[in-house]
């Protein structure tokens, strides 16, 4: 009974822990492996070496995809990092309304891409939103059509997604804000350093981890970003804003190129473990006891 | 410089360049209040247009003529699958799904976060490194193989389906929040329990759960938020009898059959976001922490 006893916490780890190995680990390696078949409509067990992967990079759109992502990605990352630190510096102000407005500004973070992204994609369309609501208010010559334009319509897709997330990104740089002991603060300005003196040369160069966070999130879910595009434009128009989530989805599901698809989301597992494993690892070694 | 100066460090004088410098504060906070709150406003506002108003009218007026007809419409009649039966089942659908994916992840994960606290074993740091890498893996990385999983198992296109999933790739953030929680619980009750005799389960039950209402109540409203959110795997294993909400509003707004009723879009839209707008509302504190350490490391 007491080996029992002993052997119980493992026994109760044991079913996550399997579940994860053969759901995580052991099929991203039958990913891995279906990348270097042939596989089409369905997986067939033949190896037959990496050219799927030389083929991916020939195909135009897999090209198109990864210049959108990083259109998408770097656009994305550096508007809500700035949003969001210029409200958290704004909201830090001892300002009055701060209970009604973080609110205010987080909760886009609750709704699905696809609530935001049917929202958005109204918005923007130049029949019925934006545009038409400015000719009905008398500014004729008005026009927004980006999201019908091929080199603008993956902006369409920045506008919304820094519209749902700023706000979290916000929270982040107010949590790191708060941290900050308000001393030195007080300290810089005695000494005759203005506010923004103050934010410039000693708190923004305090927020480091706060940064690091806001950009391991946000590159995370940049790589990630599916139900967006797929609600606001689904790739289009032509293959605008594919990116390499549409991408992957369309070879492996619409398209029967399975091996291509494959291949196409081993890429995107490598972009993400790029970023995640050092941050992982520097993070779970910090904390060493 | 001066005036500056005077804003922080003295917070009840009320010379006029300080009360100029909060006027402009408040302004660009109220702007931007206005921003994040314009796209809600304009749902809500054309869901209760008739269409005509819509598609002559500009977005942001009240509704000259207001109606409920577009909810009711999105509710019960709207056309998504064959049948036109509205979003209803569907909404139905994501209630069956979401339910038992979040209790039963967050039973495991509490399990999982005591075990890798109080009871460590040689290579445990491993084990939630594995369990955390989880959280963050790019979902097409495990499509096709979860697909041909699930049609084994005899599941695929069902509600057990999409359960099963969100159970087995929830696992790791559930774990992740309660093995936090619990690192800072002190060891030496649940040392001084075993002592005493305490089996494995009792002092989970009995000296860690009390204490877990917070942590409980943060990872459920993560794990929900997450389920009833997600497209991506009930687009790729729903069928047609188990879509989710998610999709099936998807489904309604991308239709291309017919005219474009755009208020019955809103109100379909406010619909699937009801519930987590809902929960944002009621444990909107809880709902951020959640977030946040979900992000940063607790």
């Amino acid at each position: 009974m007491r080996g029992l006893e002993d052997w119980l916490p493992r026994l109760v780890l044991a079913p996550s822990f399997a579940a994860l190995l053969v759901f995580v680990y052991g099929f991203i390696l039958f990913t891995i492996y279906l990348s270097t078949t042939s596989s089409t409509l369905l997986p067939v067990f033949d190896f037959i070496g990496f050219g799927a992967y030389s083929r991916l990079f020939a195909i135009p759109n897999w090209t198109v995809a990864l210049k959108n992502l990083a259109i998408f990605g770097s656009l994305y990352i550096i508007l809500c990092s700035v949003m969001g630190l210029f409200l958290a510096i704004l909201i830090d102000q001892k300002i009055r309304a701060e209970g009604l407005l973080r609110p205010i500004f987080l909760y886009p973070m609750a709704l699905s891409f696809i609530v935001t992204g049917t929202a958005w994609k109204w918005f923007l369309d130049p029949g019925i939103g934006l545009e038409q609501t400015m000719h009905a208010l008398g500014w004729t010559s008005f026009t927004f059509n980006w999201i019908k334009d091929s080199q603008m319509a993956i902006y369409t897709i920045v506008i919304a997604a820094v519209w749902q997330s700023s706000g979290f990104i916000m929270a982040m740089f107010l949590a790191g804000l708060r941290g900050i002991d308000s001393e030195i603060m007080k300290a810089a300005q005695i000494d005759g350093a203005s506010t923004v003196q103050t934010y410039r040369r000693i708190v923004i160069p305090q927020l480091r981890p706060a940064f690091l966070s806001a950009f391991v999130v946000l590159a995370h879910l940049a790589i990630k970003s599916f139900d967006l595009i797929i609600a606001m434009t689904n790739g289009g128009p032509g293959r605008a804003t594919e990116m390499p989530s549409t991408f992957m989805y369309s070879y492996t599901f619409t398209r029967n190129q399975m091996n291509i698809g494959a291949a196409s989301a081993v890429i995107m597992l490598m972009m993400i473990s790029s970023i995640i494993v050092p941050y992982l690892y520097t993070e779970l070694r910090g904390e060493k006891k | 410089m001066t005036a500056q100066v005077a804003t922080v460090a003295d917070a009840r004088s009320e010379s006029s360049p300080r009360s100029l410098s909060r006027a402009l504060l408040y302004t660009v906070l109220i702007l931007f209040a206005i921003y994040y709150l314009l796209p809600l406003f304009i749902m809500v506002v054309n869901s209760v247009k008739p269409l005509s108003e819509i598609q002559g009218g500009n977005m942001l007026s009240l509704p000259a003529q207001w109606t409920l007809e577009p909810w009711q419409k999105a509710w019960n009649e709207a056309q998504i699958g064959v049948q036109a039966t509205g979003l209803q089942p569907y909404f139905l659908n994501s209630i069956l799904m979401v339910v038992p994916a979040v209790a039963i992840s967050t039973i495991l994960g509490a399990l999982n976060g005591y075990v890798l606290t109080k009871y460590r074993f040689p290579g445990h740091k491993i084990v939630f490194g594995l369990m955390l890498f989880a959280c963050f893996i790019p979902f097409q990385i495990v499509l096709i193989p979860t697909a041909r999983i699930l049609g084994a198992l005899g599941i695929a296109g069902t509600i057990y389906g999409l359960i099963l999933v969100h159970v087995v790739y929830g696992l790791g953030f559930t774990t992740l929040y309660f093995r936090n929680y619990y690192e800072a619980f002190p060891t030496e009750l649940v040392r001084a329990a075993q002592v005493d005799g305490a089996s494995f389960f009792k002092i989970f039950y009995r000296i860690l759960l009390p204490s877990s209402g917070p942590i409980i109540v943060v990872t459920v409203i993560w794990q929900f938020t997450n389920v009833w959110n997600d497209f991506l795997f009930g687009a790729s294993f729903s069928g047609p009898n188990a879509m989710p909400i998610t999709v099936a509003l998807n489904n309604l707004v991308n239709s291309s059959t017919g005219v474009k009723e755009y208020n019955v879009h809103f109100a379909g839209a406010l619909l699937a976001a009801l519930p987590t707008l809902i929960v944002y509302i009621v444990a909107g504190r809880f709902f951020v922490r959640g977030l946040m350490s979900g992000a940063v490391k607790g």
